[in-house]
């Protein structure tokens, strides 16, 4: 794409999209704040000063800081650079229309590739690369993304990449605590998003660092000493290691952000099952900004209107009793999702076009589409990139995919925060359930791990788990 | 109405409910709840696949997909026993209802008036508007109203309260109900009631579920029941794709079978709350049968439970009904015991329970007996509207004695006309005794004043901690009285309400209730006069006494059958049992899930992933075993769970948290754990009848 385009077209994108989600929540959280009212607030306004007082200031500043860590902001013309070694890969055998070309067994054919230059765009970076990261967008100029040295420089660029990716999703549940009048509630709300958060980044942190057992038995030392990181390092670099890539791997599939800084692909089995997996918690561990948030909330209604009527009180979030409704909308909100990518991987494992682009066998190939599916649906962009996504049939789909799993969640949300504006507010007292509390918290966090769990442990099953055990009794 | 409980599962109520149970099995009837449609469905299913197995090409070991038939088969069975056994409990109640609806011939008049002619009508002809008579012995033909005389009517039929009561025509106890007796004297009814619309047949229609209809918590429930349904689908649905390209790529085993499928789904989907649920809702309305209210509708039970306020009348509810003496207060230079003996003579003829109080007292206190009336040849001044003082005249050789009690404005006008003074130290007293809560009554010897009687409103025992009850559970009390706001407060502190309303009229009543509507809170209160209709009919929760008046019991949206306006209590919690009992049987339902996946996907899988038997943590002896063994706990958990649906989940009183920590552990942790070791203990049993 050319910088024109990179510049007027994606960068507005970014912005845009950033601020929609925001956008949303707020109108979200309005219907919550509001009681007996027939409106939400107006799109205009609020994506005009969503984009002019937060985004642009904020990408503004951390493009200063990245450029000053080396990240490159220019129109030069493409660099044409020899590399030391010469690179041979093997690429799916395309034909005149962009399919795949199939041999006799319906298998796709591949052909082997070599080559010692490589094109360096030197494109106006860093200006993308904020909103990129603060937006949670994740597209970047480069391929391998936050990898490449121009895009991602120093570890402090590194740092400062995860902090942006997940500023405004933790923000926000401050702003939603100040505009509900109650900032404990905001405070539980991201309390609820740490606890999820924690054991998914340890765990690829964890994973990765105990090496892969392929590679261990192919005699490589994988253990960490004063020369090496030690652990998995297939599809990361060196310069990150294994802290700075899991914990970068973990931040963004948790924020719905898809920007990576290694190849989720190379992760051991339960390495690369913890993106995974926070993702299909349907990105509200953080999430993206604003989709996070409203996502976490559409669960916490969830959450008290089972405990609610534990307590034998119609439920109520915020003084807003939960009806019939809103219990509909609700149910669309988070079904949509999983029923997206359960159904997209489905069709894409027995449809022969949908196999035709799996790189690996068996298991790890199942998750290659598994995970594809879940990123789209989740508005995510990371991939097991294994799988050649860029054919018709996986642009089709996942496009499908993406488009229902953002608007198909975003469409219930404000159906949510109208029928809850026009609510009355009910009095607290003390038979009403706290939401504020520990107890709360860990209620929440019971909620999406379970919704998650339910719908995706089979997958996870024949996928990761299945792959791991294989590896486990193999080696 | 019959009281009499029947047990669980009475023999009584079982057989027919088995064959209920079956004849439920039409799918129109099915299709109104839409997790057991699936499962019936299901059902269908795994019949076809047996059929077919039996005719020699099955997916499946022919034995196999038999047991998981029936099994299925008997998962729909189970939940169709538990909703015809609730609703046996219901028709036993209605069919006792039904009973006391005999053929009556009415005594339609011609006039409006007592003593014009008379003519026999069936009551089943009497419309809304004609008048009849009642006579002793009488049954009263139709719901109505009493336009003219009084008469002592046996209401025990319909309140199980023996003794019968007054109605007369005004005032708020001139409602009359169809199916009673009139024990004396003659009344003149003017029907309110068309035939079917009585309140007889309210209560049958509603006890029989015929009108019965989804409240909305119970509507936003089954929403969230269908989408988990859907969730599921979606799962199971998607695995059968996702089992065969693992077998391609493996080349090992087999798909997963239709059989199994149909297994997982059933197992995961919320077949336990969806069974019961109905059951849950019918066991309600009948709980509140058996403690006398009748409610309008399962909505108003329900919202029962959201309630936050009560508003409740001082008088009968949070304090017994009369006045009673607690003290004698003498004035200077006057005994207690002069005292009593002037206030013991005065009260003899007074037969108020007031009165009867002063002379109980004075027995205790002085020993005072009863004297002989005739011989103190005395004569007795009866209370008037006019001197507000009752009293007696005693003629004695020391010349007439004038006795008189009153009010304090009525005995010092009494004493200042016949030159007395009234003594500042006896008006002190009198603003101490009003300050307290209390009544004072003046007693004055002539024209000299000898003390005060205190006549305290004695608060219902018990009922101080039945407030505090209330305060854990978050729900506000607040006493209305038409006291003045001393003696009010002393009783609200004294019975341990949260506020209390004095010089209530029905317009400040009002208001009070519109006050905390606005600030969003859900107000209760009890009611018996007209003039609390209005009120009635804005609170959210209205129980009308059904001693009051017709406007009464219209605007209330139930009516107390043995008009103890502290039922209120035991409403809210019906109303929060049946919410918590439907929540803690969801969450138990779906914490199962984790169990079942456990005992199913290894079992699933393991021909193409042998590896994943490590997911097995149960042991599980074999594949066909695990999913049997999951199918089976499935199905017989719900019928273990039937007794809980029909009693409810205990309530105690208890704040949100602690409740919700106490059941999230029974009922979530419980649910997570119970499987594990039901399935296994199925399995185990399994393996010892060889059937693996």
């Amino acid at each position: 794409m050319s910088y024109l385009t990179q510049m007027l077209g994606l960068a507005v994108q970014n912005f845009l999209s950033a601020a929609s989600g925001i956008v949303v929540v707020i109108a979200l959280i309005r219907g919550l704040a509001r009681h007996s009212m027939n409106t939400i607030g107006n799109v205009w306004v609020d994506l005009t000063r969503v984009t002019l007082f937060i985004l642009l200031p904020i990408s503004f500043v951390l493009a200063l800081a990245l450029v000053s860590q080396g990240a490159i902001q220019s129109f030069d013309a493409y660099q044409e650079a020899t590399t030391l070694d010469v690179t041979s890969y093997e690429t799916a055998k395309l034909d005149a229309d962009g399919q795949s070309v199939m041999d006799e067994q319906g298998n796709a054919v591949t052909e082997t590739v070599t080559t010692q230059t490589q094109t360096l765009p030197m494109a106006p970076l860093a200006s993308q690369l904020a909103i990129k990261m603060l937006g949670t967008n994740g597209g970047g100029i480069f391929n391998v993304n936050s990898s490449h040295p121009y895009e991602n420089p120093t570890p402090l660029s590194n740092f400062l990449q995860m902090l942006a990716i997940f500023l405004i999703p933790a923000a926000l549940c401050y702003t939603f605590g100040r505009m509900v009048g109650d900032t404990r509630q905001g405070w539980a709300v991201l309390a609820t998003m740490l606890l999820l958060f924690l054991p998914f980044a340890i765990g690829a942190m964890y994973f990765e660092q105990q090496g892969h057992p392929a590679i261990a038995a192919l005699g490589v030392d994988q253990s960490a000493s004063a020369w090496q990181a030690g652990g998995n390092m297939e599809g990361k670099e060196t310069r990150f290691g294994i802290a700075d890539s899991g914990l970068f791997a973990a931040i963004t599939t948790a924020a719905s952000c898809g920007a990576v800084n290694s190849m989720h692909e190379s992760y051991t089995p339960l390495g690369g099952m913890m993106p995974m997996a926070l993702m299909q918690l349907g990105e509200v561990v953080f999430g993206g900004v604003g989709t996070g948030l409203y996502g976490m909330l559409v669960f916490a209604l969830l959450a008290v209107f089972i405990s609610g009527l534990m307590i034998g009180r119609t439920p109520e979030y915020l003084g807003k009793k939960i009806e019939a409704y809103d219990m509909k909308m609700i149910s669309v909100a988070i079904l949509v999702t999983p029923l997206l990518v359960l159904a997209g991987t489905a069709i894409a494992v027995v449809s022969p076009s949908g196999t035709a682009s799996i790189f690996n066998p068996g298991t790890h190939g199942f998750s290659e589409v598994y995970y594809a599916f879940t990123s789209a649906g989740n508005n995510n962009g990371s991939a097991f990139a294994g799988l050649s996504a860029n054919v018709p049939f996986y642009n089709v789909m996942l496009a499908i995919a993406m488009w229902f799993g953002r608007f198909g969640v975003i469409v219930p949300v404000l159906a949510i925060a109208g029928s809850l504006a026009a609510k009355k507010r009910i009095a607290a007292t003390p038979g009403t359930m706290p939401t504020h509390g520990p107890l709360f918290v860990i209620l929440l966090a019971s909620t999406v791990i379970l919704v998650g769990a339910l719908n995706y442990v089979p997958g996870l099953a024949l996928g990761p788990i299945a792959e791991h055990l294989t590896f486990i009794s193999a080696y | 109405m019959s009281k009499k409980s029947l047990s669980m599962f009475d023999p009584a109520l079982v057989a027919p409910a088995i064959v209920e149970s079956v004849k439920k099995l039409d799918p129109r009837v099915q299709w109104r709840n839409p997790v057991m449609f699936v499962v019936y469905t299901g059902s269908i299913l795994t019949t076809i696949l047996f059929v077919q197995a039996i005719t020699g090409k099955g997916e499946a070991p022919t034995g196999f997909i038999l047991a998981i038939t029936l099994w299925l088969w008997f998962t729909v069975l189970f939940a169709n026993f538990a909703e015809a056994l609730a609703e046996g409990r219901s028709k036993a109640q209605a069919a006792a209802l039904r009973g006391m609806k005999k053929t009556v011939i009415a005594k339609q008049l011609e006039g409006t008036k007592y003593g014009a002619k008379h003519f026999p009508v069936p009551a089943s002809d009497l419309v809304k508007g004609n008048i009849v008579l009642v006579e002793a012995g009488d049954v009263v033909p139709m719901d109505g109203q009493v336009i003219e005389g009084v008469a002592t009517v046996d209401e025990s039929a319909i309140t199980g309260e023996s003794a019968p009561v007054i109605r007369e025509s005004g005032g708020d106890f001139s409602a009359v109900t169809g199916g009673t007796r009139v024990l004396s004297d003659w009344i003149v009814v003017k029907v309110t009631a068309n035939p079917g619309e009585t309140f007889l047949d309210r209560m049958i229609a509603m006890v029989e579920g015929a009108k019965r209809q989804k409240t909305p918590n119970e509507i936003a429930l089954t929403i969230l029941l269908v989408a988990l349904t859907i969730v599921f689908l979606g799962v199971t649905v998607t695995l059968l794709p996702f089992s065969i390209f693992s077998v391609a790529a493996v080349g090992a085993g087999s798909p997963i079978t239709i059989t199994v499928l149909i297994a997982l789904l059933v197992c995961l989907i919320p077949t336990t709350i969806g069974g019961l649920l109905s059951a849950i809702g019918i066991a309600g309305m009948s709980r509140m049968m058996q403690a006398n209210v009748i409610a309008t509708s399962g909505r108003a039970v329900e919202a029962a439970g959201d309630v936050d306020i009560l508003l409740l009348d001082k008088t009968g509810t949070i304090t017994l009904g009369n006045r009673q003496a607690s003290q004698f207060i003498p004035a200077r230079h006057v005994t207690a015991a002069q005292l009593a003996d002037a206030a013991q003579l005065s009260s003899l003829a007074d037969e108020t329970p007031e009165g009867r109080s002063i002379v109980v007292l004075a027995k205790q206190q002085f020993n005072l007996r009863e004297r002989d009336v005739h011989a103190l040849n005395a004569s007795f001044v009866h209370f008037s509207a006019q001197t507000r003082m009752s009293g007696v005249d005693l003629k004695t050789d020391a010349g007439e004695k004038k006795l008189r009690k009153g009010s304090a404005e009525a005995i010092r006008k009494h004493i200042e006309a016949l030159g007395g003074a009234f003594p500042d130290e006896v008006q002190q007293a009198v603003d101490t005794v009003a300050r307290r809560g209390s009544t004072p009554l003046v007693v004055a010897e002539n024209n000299k004043v000898l003390g005060i009687i205190e006549l305290k409103d004695i608060v219902k025992g018990g009922i101080k901690e039945r407030f505090a009850e209330m305060r854990r559970m978050g729900i506000k009390t607040v006493m209305i009285t038409g006291d003045n706001r001393l003696t009010a407060a002393a009783i609200a502190a004294e019975a341990g309400v949260d506020d209390f309303l004095a010089e209530a009229t029905p317009e400040a009543k009002l208001a009070l209730i519109r006050e905390y509507q606005s600030q969003g809170r859900l107000v209760a209160m009890t009611g018996d006069g007209t003039n609390d209709a209005p009120a009635l009919a804005q609170a959210d929760v209205a129980v009308a006494m059904n001693s009051g008046t017709q406007a009464a019991k219209e605007a209330g949206n139930m009516v107390d059958l043995d008009s103890n306006p502290t039922k209120l209590i035991e409403v809210v919690e019906t109303g929060k049992q049946m919410l918590m009992t439907r929540g803690s049987l969801t969450t138990f339902s779906v914490a199962n899930d984790i169990a079942k996946y456990f005992a199913i996907i290894p079992a699933a899988f393991i021909a193409t992933y042998p590896q994943l038997s490590a997911l097995n943590i149960m042991q599980l002896a074999s594949p066909n075993s695990a999913v049997l063994s999951a199918v089976i706990f499935n199905a017989l958990i719900i019928v273990v769970l039937i007794p809980l649906a029909l009693k409810g989940v205990k309530y105690r009183a208890l704040g949100a948290s602690v409740l919700l920590r106490r059941n999230l552990l029974v009922y979530g942790l419980g649910g997570i754990v119970v499987p594990f070791i039901g399935i296994k203990a199925i399995d185990l049993a399994l393996v010892a009848l060889g059937m693996t």
